[in-house]
């Protein structure tokens, strides 16, 4: 029951990392709190509805086309809405963001009615049994896709010469531009590669509750963001477990019978986990430049 | 070799910059000197294309640089080593390095004046996998240096490479830097400490409220009564 509980929770988490990644790859470059983020999110997942219903592809073509049409849409957002305001107040590029957000919603309800809608059948799902836990195939390609996506973020950050001017960037903006790094790049690459995951979160959420609606977003957004917060925001590992932090907490506390207050759980162990540590599970102390 | 002509920046409404025009000739080291808030540092981000002047014109090399993107101007061979060190903290030793020489696409290249920093810096090779915040002032504005010059600069400008250090670390950069200038980097110096600036450069400029008040030879400035009054307390 309980090994059973934490399959599930840890999957809902690998999603919820997904998303969190993305806001704290932006905050750790731009500090902006992308609130746009969730509707990219949501945009994905009815990108991969089109893909396997209208133009009746199979899950990996899908997942690819969604994860493409919103990196050109998150860079392209990036440069109309945040990047004409870089040097104003920090709430401009904020409030900018909601509108984004509030725009997105509105233009998808515009296309495809506030009903939520069922994924168009991608795979043939099955149970399999291991020991005293029942796994889905659905769950098993999450878990999958989730963890390559990762393991992929992972090796660019580390390893390849962008990601690497990536860390740089948010380490200090200036004296990477005195690398040589051209950090407008480096911050549409960010936005790239944050909204990609996004998508392909949405995709694999859309599939897992076979429910797509515009509203999606406001909710997984949100709670994503606190994941983001909780392991640390601008804290890569940090979301990742976060992420799965939040999933097993929220799964567990429905399964022990807190089922009405599902939505709060991610809220409140946000609250109680920034009273103890105040830049989250693996946030760096605030460093006060002299 | 870097030529600035009646620079004038503002940070909003104020004037921080009030016509700055200096030269740097090649080969030379030329130290800019001047209280704190005299409008030093703002002088090299302007010439690295961090802030855009209002007016004024700088060329490198002939050509014309003002308001050109930072990266561009560190392609051309200018490059900053910034006030306070400004290291990538959380990053080890030789990923500083490597980010230094960012634009340069020849592994073989970034590998020698890799080897070549390590040489001129011992402490940063016995450290080169420790994360760069963990090191000591000292060890930090070597790394910062080595840093900068990972991109083979011709023209090296030095913001405040004493601050914080104590005396006898002082004496080792200001020699490095004086090695630097003979081996054919010119070096354009930042500094408050004006007497050991003035003692290696070739030329000087006192900057006073966005100014320049005085220039001349660094020799002569050494020994003239305003610079002696003012800078050197005597």
């Amino acid at each position: 029951m309980l090994s059973q509980q934490l399959l599930n929770g840890i999957t809902l988490g690998a999603t919820y990392a997904l998303i969190a990644l993305g806001y704290t790859m932006v905050y750790g470059i731009i500090q902006l709190i992308n609130f746009a983020h969730g509707e990219i999110y949501m945009v994905g997942a009815f990108v991969g509805v089109l893909m396997v219903s209208v133009f009746q592809q199979g899950l990996l073509v899908s997942l690819v086309a969604a994860m493409l049409a919103c990196m050109i849409m998150g860079v392209t957002i990036e440069r109309i809405a945040y990047r004409p305001l870089r040097r104003s107040t920090r709430l401009a590029p904020l409030i900018s963001a909601i509108g984004v957000s509030i725009f997105l919603q509105t233009l998808m309800t515009k296309i495809k009615g506030p009903q939520p809608v069922a994924f168009p059948p991608v795979i043939n799902d099955a149970l399999y049994k291991l020991g005293p836990v029942e796994i889905s195939k659905v769950q098993i390609i999450i878990l999958i896709v989730a963890s390559l996506l990762m393991a992929g973020l992972h090796f660019i950050v580390k390893y390849v010469k962008i990601g690497k001017a990536m860390r740089a960037a948010s380490e200090d903006y200036d004296t990477a531009a005195l690398m040589g790094i051209n950090v407008n790049r480096v911050i549409s690459f960010t936005f790239a590669i944050g909204s990609a995951l996004a998508a392909a979160g949405g995709v694999l959420v859309g599939i897992y509750f076979n429910s797509v609606s515009p509203f999606m977003g406001v909710l997984a957004g949100l709670k994503a963001f606190c994941a983001a917060v909780l392991g640390g925001i601008g804290s890569i590992p940090g979301a990742m477990l976060g992420g799965l932090f939040l999933g097993v907490a929220e799964t567990l506390g429905v399964a022990g019978g807190f089922d009405l207050y599902k939505d709060a759980i991610a809220f409140t162990l946000l609250i109680i986990v920034l009273l103890f540590r105040p830049t989250g599970l693996l946030g760096r102390p605030i460093q006060r430049k002299v | 070799m870097l030529k600035v002509e009646d620079v004038h920046v503002y940070y909003g409404a104020i004037h921080a910059i009030k016509g700055i025009s200096l030269e740097v000739p090649q080969g030379q080291i030329v130290t800019l000197i001047g209280a704190n808030g005299a409008g030093k540092t703002s002088t090299l981000n302007t010439i690295c294309g961090l802030i855009k002047p209002k007016s004024g014109r700088i060329t490198f090399e002939g050509k014309d640089i003002t308001g050109m993107a930072t990266p561009e101007i560190v392609k051309m061979g200018l490059t900053q080593v910034p006030e306070g060190r400004r290291i990538f903290a959380n990053m080890p030793v030789y990923e500083n390095l490597e980010l230094g020489a960012f634009l340069n696409k020849n592994k073989k290249e970034v590998a020698e004046a890799m080897e070549n920093v390590y040489t001129r810096f011992p402490r940063l090779r016995e450290r080169k996998n420790q994360l760069a915040g963990s090191l000591s002032g000292g060890e930090q504005q070597m790394l910062a240096m080595g840093r900068a010059l990972m991109s083979k600069p011709r023209l090296l400008l030095l913001d405040e490479p004493s601050m914080g250090l104590s005396p006898i670390l002082v004496k080792e950069i200001f020699s490095i830097i004086k090695e630097l200038n003979e081996q054919g980097t010119t070096i354009l110096l930042v500094e408050q400490n004006a007497k050991m600036a003035l003692s290696i450069a070739h030329r000087g400029y006192v900057v006073e409220t966005g100014r320049i008040v005085l220039a001349g030879d660094a020799k002569e400035l050494l020994e003239s009564p305003e610079v002696k009054r003012a800078y050197l307390g005597g």
